[in-house]
């Protein structure tokens, strides 16, 4: 029995080798081959591409330790992925529960393309009508302006909200598409019967639908959280002053001054931080779950 | 039936790429430099190809470290790169730059002397850089806020213009410019603390950073900002092609000079393109058509200078000898330099936060 269920087991994946195999591939030579020559770099005291001696060193992660700047920074990213992530439930999930329960047919369609849409835009293209929106004399500003019987002064470009708006905008959709696969899942009945039993429309949310979905909403959190908190993009562009990150100090480390050492080797405690995180994270959601 | 077709449909794709490639390969000079600087313009592009044959293919870079990346890991790529001159020394010592043949460069002969001779450029006897055009990092102010330039640099900490100040985000200009807002020598700052001090005051004004000319103009152009740090050749393209209220503001405390200068990469696979394409951006025509249509910096060849008009701003201010007394040009800098500026600058960057 045991001998058998083995031979069915290996012909099986014998059998799948086929349909594995592109991807893997793939994987290997885009993600984990690029990957680890990124950590060989983190422990070089410089990156030789001109013959220069070096030498390997923990020096770059010490580098981390040694400086409040880069916890300081850590922590602010940190922070700015909680919000978004927190931005993106608070808009999300309702939006993700109406498509599912409420709307049917045609109108859930374009709802949907419009929650979509914005992924069919280059986000750099996104971040820059941003700019054109929240900034002094811009598009907000002047129709407040217009439509207010009093005078309103809105300039809200170069700043932290600046920075929230624009990325909340650009990973709310993870959210509603997540919750709305884990929400359409969950059976009308169950609904049906906790409202038959008694049960008010606030219990049945906390009891019913938000449990059934939670698998949703934390797939949702983690597909935001992870990236917000390397973003570099959008601190830059639209949080001006305010707008310095972890995320735009290993760029730095990249593009301003060719210290690609210290800029993989903090790349990798930012790595470590978020999986810790998840890892930690992942038993108490479970349990909620 | 099938599998034959789709060779023959594969092998005719191959063979008329690969055709295609060689003909687009046989006379292309491929140039690094930035993005809307000079050797971009469509009209000078189709002027050179016209006159010499060869096809020029542009590709960019938005900061020094990005080109010097783009040399080392392209190797044989580019034909043409346009070098600050403090960075020259590095790309020759990485072996990135050749020497350049100037007997074969007719406008050679025409460069001012203490730019042709810079030994910023000169190694060993041998020309690595071809002096092209050397400008300020100065103020540029917005008309709308000022009634008269404003004569020092003090105006940027001016309680008046609070939120409403720019600086570039590069560490190195900002520490220079702490320099001289502190009266020292861009090229050997003594007093690290006085340049730190002066500008983690100037950061409570600061708006936002600029990286590109198109950051700047943008916000002129919807007058969120009265004054900052600007490029002599870019405040001057706002004002001529943008028709922007912007205008150069060279402080008493004086100014960072750059020199800006055209090498040919090791491993150029047309050297003669390059050369050509190397005289042809010196030329005294190319010049004062560049300033006319569309704003450029100061040229290092005498010749195209003493062509433009007598009252032109590169000729007037920028010739000006009392200018050329306050300016004080950038000299190479080292990686353990740039990175001590680098970790100033970001530190200044996060207590602001």
């Amino acid at each position: 029995m045991a001998a058998q269920g083995a031979t069915a087991t290996r012909s099986g994946l014998r059998s799948a080798l086929p349909l594995l195999a592109p991807a893997y591939l793939w994987l290997t030579v885009a993600i984990f081959l690029p990957l680890s020559a990124m950590v060989f770099f983190s422990f070089m005291t410089e990156l030789s591409l001109s013959g220069k001696p070096w030498a390997f060193t923990l020096g770059n992660y010490a580098a981390f330790f040694s400086q409040s700047l880069y916890l300081t920074l850590l922590l602010a990213s940190l922070r700015l992925g909680l919000e978004v992530t927190l931005w993106c439930i608070v808009i999300g999930y309702p939006a993700a529960y109406v498509l599912a329960k409420v709307l049917k047919g045609r109108s859930r369609e374009a709802i949907f393309l419009l929650v979509i849409l914005p992924f069919w835009s280059n986000g750099l293209v996104r971040i820059f009508s941003w700019a054109m929106v929240l900034r002094e004399g811009g598009i907000l500003d002047t129709a407040l302006n217009a439509v207010l019987p009093f005078k309103i002064n809105i300039d809200l470009m170069y700043s932290y909200p600046a920075v929230i708006i624009g990325l909340v905008h650009s990973y709310v959709p993870y959210m509603v598409l997540t919750c709305y696969l884990t929400l359409q899942a969950i059976d009308d009945s169950l609904i049906e019967a906790g409202r038959s039993l008694g049960a008010t429309r606030l219990q049945v949310l906390k009891r019913i639908i938000i449990p059934l979905s939670m698998p949703g909403l934390v797939a949702g959190a983690a597909l935001i959280f992870v990236p917000v908190v390397g973003s570099f993009m959008e601190p830059r562009i639209l949080g001006g002053r305010t707008g310095t990150f972890y995320g735009t100090v290993i760029e730095d480390q990249f593009v301003a001054v060719f210290n690609w050492p210290l800029g993989a080797a903090l790349s990798f405690i930012l790595l470590a931080v978020v999986l810790v995180i998840l890892a930690v994270a992942s038993p108490v959601l479970r349990r909620a779950a | 039936m099938r599998i034959p077709r789709l060779t023959i449909l594969l092998t005719a794709t191959a063979v008329f790429t690969s055709a295609l490639t060689l003909a687009a390969s046989a006379a292309e000079v491929h140039v690094l430099n930035w993005k809307g600087y000079g050797a971009d313009e469509p009209w000078a592009i189709a002027a050179f190809e016209k006159a010499t044959g060869n096809k020029v293919v542009n590709d960019f870079f938005n900061s020094e470290q990005e080109m010097l990346t783009k040399l080392r890991t392209n190797p044989g790529l580019y034909d043409v790169v346009m070098i600050n001159a403090a960075f020259n020394d590095q790309a020759m010592a990485e072996k990135l730059i050749q020497p350049i043949d100037v007997s074969k460069l007719s406008n050679y002969a025409d460069i001012s002397p203490d730019k042709a001779g810079s030994p910023m450029l000169d190694h060993d006897g041998k020309v690595y850089g071809v002096p092209w055009v050397w400008g300020l990092t100065a103020l540029a102010i917005n008309e709308k806020s000022f009634d008269k330039p404003p004569p020092s640099i003090a105006v940027m900490w001016d309680a008046a213009h609070k939120g409403r100040v720019v600086i570039r985000d590069d560490a190195v200009e900002a520490v220079q410019f702490g320099a001289i807002a502190t009266g020292q020598n861009i090229n050997d700052i003594k007093d690290m603390e006085a340049v730190k001090a002066k500008l983690t005051s100037l950061m409570p004004q600061i708006k936002t950073f600029w990286s590109s000319e198109n950051d700047w103009n943008q916000m002129v152009a919807s007058n969120q900002i009265d004054i900052g740090t600007y490029w002599s050749g870019s405040a001057d393209r706002a004002k001529t092609h943008f028709k922007l209220p912007v205008s150069l503001v060279i402080p008493q405390e004086g100014a960072v000079a750059w020199l800006d200068a055209f090498s040919i990469p090791v491993g150029s696979k047309n050297v003669e393109g390059a050369e050509a394409f190397i005289n042809y951006m010196i030329d005294p025509t190319f010049y004062v058509e560049w300033v006319t249509k569309v704003g450029a910096p100061v040229s290092a060849n005498t010749k195209a200078v003493a062509a433009l008009p007598e009252d032109a701003f590169n000729r007037k201010v920028m010739g000006d000898p009392e200018v050329a007394k306050r300016i004080q040009f950038q000299a190479p800098i080292t990686d353990a330099q740039r990175e001590a500026y680098l970790a100033l600058w970001q530190q200044l960057k996060v207590d602001v936060k």
